[in-house]
């Protein structure tokens, strides 16, 4: 079976964000740039199902030459083979899954996991839109994945608790946290993959129907008020709460 | 063209969300500013309190129905949605950013090949065109965008925008009986987490961090909870340090949460941490070191020993509340 995993490159969470002089992206310097982090449950769990049951595995990454340092990291994880899918333009969250669906029918992939959002642009959809252009089943933001020959059954997480659900191959799944714990790369796996071959390739192209305006860094909220030290001063941060924000 | 503008109304079990009267407001309030005609489609079996939508200024709205719609199926709601949207035309679609609301509305946005806007927070209209402002990287920026596309799908946070006091209007329900229902993928139980409230909906919420120092108290928060209706949250701290589910977690890589009233308790405000809850309407921080960052984005602050401060919180808590 052949599995592939879409991972996308993005500002480290810790990472403090300013605008660029365009005021419609982030300004890059001095930026980190790491692994979505949910795209790393994705690639846990492709790995662990070759383990199970055989078959390949494909990092796929839409983006410019920096993506490649998150291929690496795939292929050091374990990964069989990356795909850099060169562009380095804006694309919105269908246009990208047209060029990843694509590169899936390509890769004749019947398995295929995202992370359910990347931390960047926080759509969350990319993995849906891809399923359904592609006419694949989707469970989106899972906790749990088995595979039982065809059959698929999942854990999802929803608000205040959890659907089960079933489906069956050809699918595609978003990784949420908790289904798994990535492993960390060897000193073996990495040097094995610097030695890989990021094969690069052009997407297809496809219209932004989104347009981005402008972004602006959100306004820090003005800090508030100390109400005092220690618990003497409960009374009136709930005398405040009361009468002031008038919230409980 | 006039526009053709839809709300999807969600359920569970049968109840409207109340993020979907959210939803039927400001698509009603889009639709007299742009002009044109709207209705609202909700998907499921028995659904209660359908006519109450024309209170938020909706008047009609479409019952698709089978008893298989019971629970949501991603390619039951998306094929039967996708037919109604087809076969009336419409070219303007309203959802929330719920659980279902993030899994559906882009599968309609794939079939009818529109643009879609995820977890927009404004919307504004200037002459035909509608701008929308949505959070990214975590709330640390906020984008304007508008869609180019002929069809479009804006998808709003929920607890954002006020649906405002009902009308007496009751809105026209016609049941549509669905034949045949695609159930490729399939929920075959739901399963309730044992907190009461969730992060993701909860107005008040009391999250705990790293300060709280291990999982035998977390007790403490969950009574302060109960005795304010609130959920419980966890920072990533607590929550990789196995303390706490990670269903709890407030932050960049786990909940974006904007409830009425959010506690940090021993929670130092890693910037991961801020980006999740800072629109929360109020803060309140209590954090032994004063010079924590959590006390820059919070409206109340306690510097104090949190077991010190806590106990007398829950105290202050009950006594007002009984």
């Amino acid at each position: 079976m052949k599995i592939a995993v879409c991972v996308s490159h993005v500002p480290d969470t810790a990472a403090k964000i300013n605008i660029g002089s365009d005021s419609k992206n982030i300004d890059q310097n001095g930026v980190t740039f790491v692994v979505n982090p949910y795209d790393e449950y994705a690639i846990e769990e492709a790995l662990k199902t070759k383990e199970k049951f055989g078959g390949e595995t494909v990092a796929i990454s839409l983006g410019g030459d920096a993506n490649k340092e998150t291929l690496r990291k795939a292929l050091a994880m374990g990964i069989d083979n990356a795909v850099l899918l060169k562009d380095s333009g804006f694309r919105d969250s269908l246009s990208v899954a047209k060029a990843l669906a694509e590169e899936i029918k390509t890769q004749g992939a019947e398995l295929v996991f995202f992370g359910k959002q990347s931390v960047d642009y926080d759509s969350s959809i990319v993995g849906q839109l891809t399923a359904e252009l592609l006419g694949y089943n989707c469970i989106s933001v899972v906790i749990s994945f088995s595979l039982d020959g065809n059959k698929i059954t999942c854990e999802r997480e929803i608000e205040g608790g959890k659907e089960i659900v079933e489906t069956a191959l050809p699918a595609l799944i978003t990784a949420q946290k908790g289904l798994n714990e990535p492993r960390y790369a060897s000193l073996k796996g990495i040097m094995a993959a610097k030695k890989k071959e990021i094969i690069e390739k052009q997407p297809v192209a496809a219209q932004n129907y989104i347009e981005i305006i402008s972004m602006k860094k959100t306004e820090s909220k003005q800090a508030g008020k100390i109400v005092g030290t220690d618990s003497s001063a409960v009374p009136e941060l709930v005398r405040l709460l009361r009468e002031e924000a008038k919230v409980i | 063209m006039a526009n053709k503008i839809l709300v999807f109304i969600e359920q569970r079990n049968g109840q409207i969300k109340k993020s979907s009267t959210e939803a039927a407001r400001a698509a009603a309030d889009i639709c007299s500013k742009l002009g044109g005609y709207i209705e609202a489609v909700s998907v499921g079996n028995e659904i209660t309190g359908l006519e109450t939508i024309g209170g938020y200024g909706v008047s009609k709205v479409t019952h698709l129905k089978n008893h298989e719609l019971a629970n949501y199926s991603s390619s039951a709601y998306s094929e039967v949605l996708t037919r109604f949207v087809i076969e009336n035309n419409f070219n303007l679609l309203f959802f929330s950013n719920t659980s279902m609301g993030k899994d559906l509305a882009p599968r309609i946005a794939a079939k009818i090949d529109a643009g879609i806007a995820m977890d927009c927070v404004a919307l504004k209209v200037e002459e035909t065109e509608i701008t929308a402002t949505r959070p990214v990287y975590a709330g640390k920026a906020l984008i304007d965008l508008k869609i180019n596309s002929l069809k479009k799908i804006f998808v709003l946070r929920p607890n954002i925008f006020n649906p405002g006091i009902p009308s007496d209007s009751k809105a026209e329900v016609t049941v549509n009986n669905i034949e045949t229902v695609n159930l490729n993928v399939k929920v075959t139980d739901v399963k309730k987490s044992d907190g009461k409230f969730d992060v993701a909906e909860a107005d008040i919420i009391v999250s705990g961090g790293r300060g709280m120092k291990g999982p035998e108290h977390f007790h403490l928060l969950e009574e302060l909870a109960q005795e304010l209706g609130a959920a419980v949250g966890a920072s990533r701290a607590a929550v990789d340090a196995g303390w706490r589910p990670h269903g709890e977690q407030v932050g960049q890589t786990g909940k974006t949460v904007s409830p009425t009233l959010y506690f940090a308790l021993g929670i130092s405000g890693a910037i991961q941490h801020l980006a999740g809850m800072r629109s929360s309407k109020y803060i309140v921080a209590i954090n032994k070191d004063k010079d924590a960052p959590i006390f820059q984005v919070a409206d109340y602050g306690i510097v104090g020993d949190i077991f010190e401060v806590l106990p007398v919180l829950i105290k202050e808590i009950k006594k007002i509340k009984s």
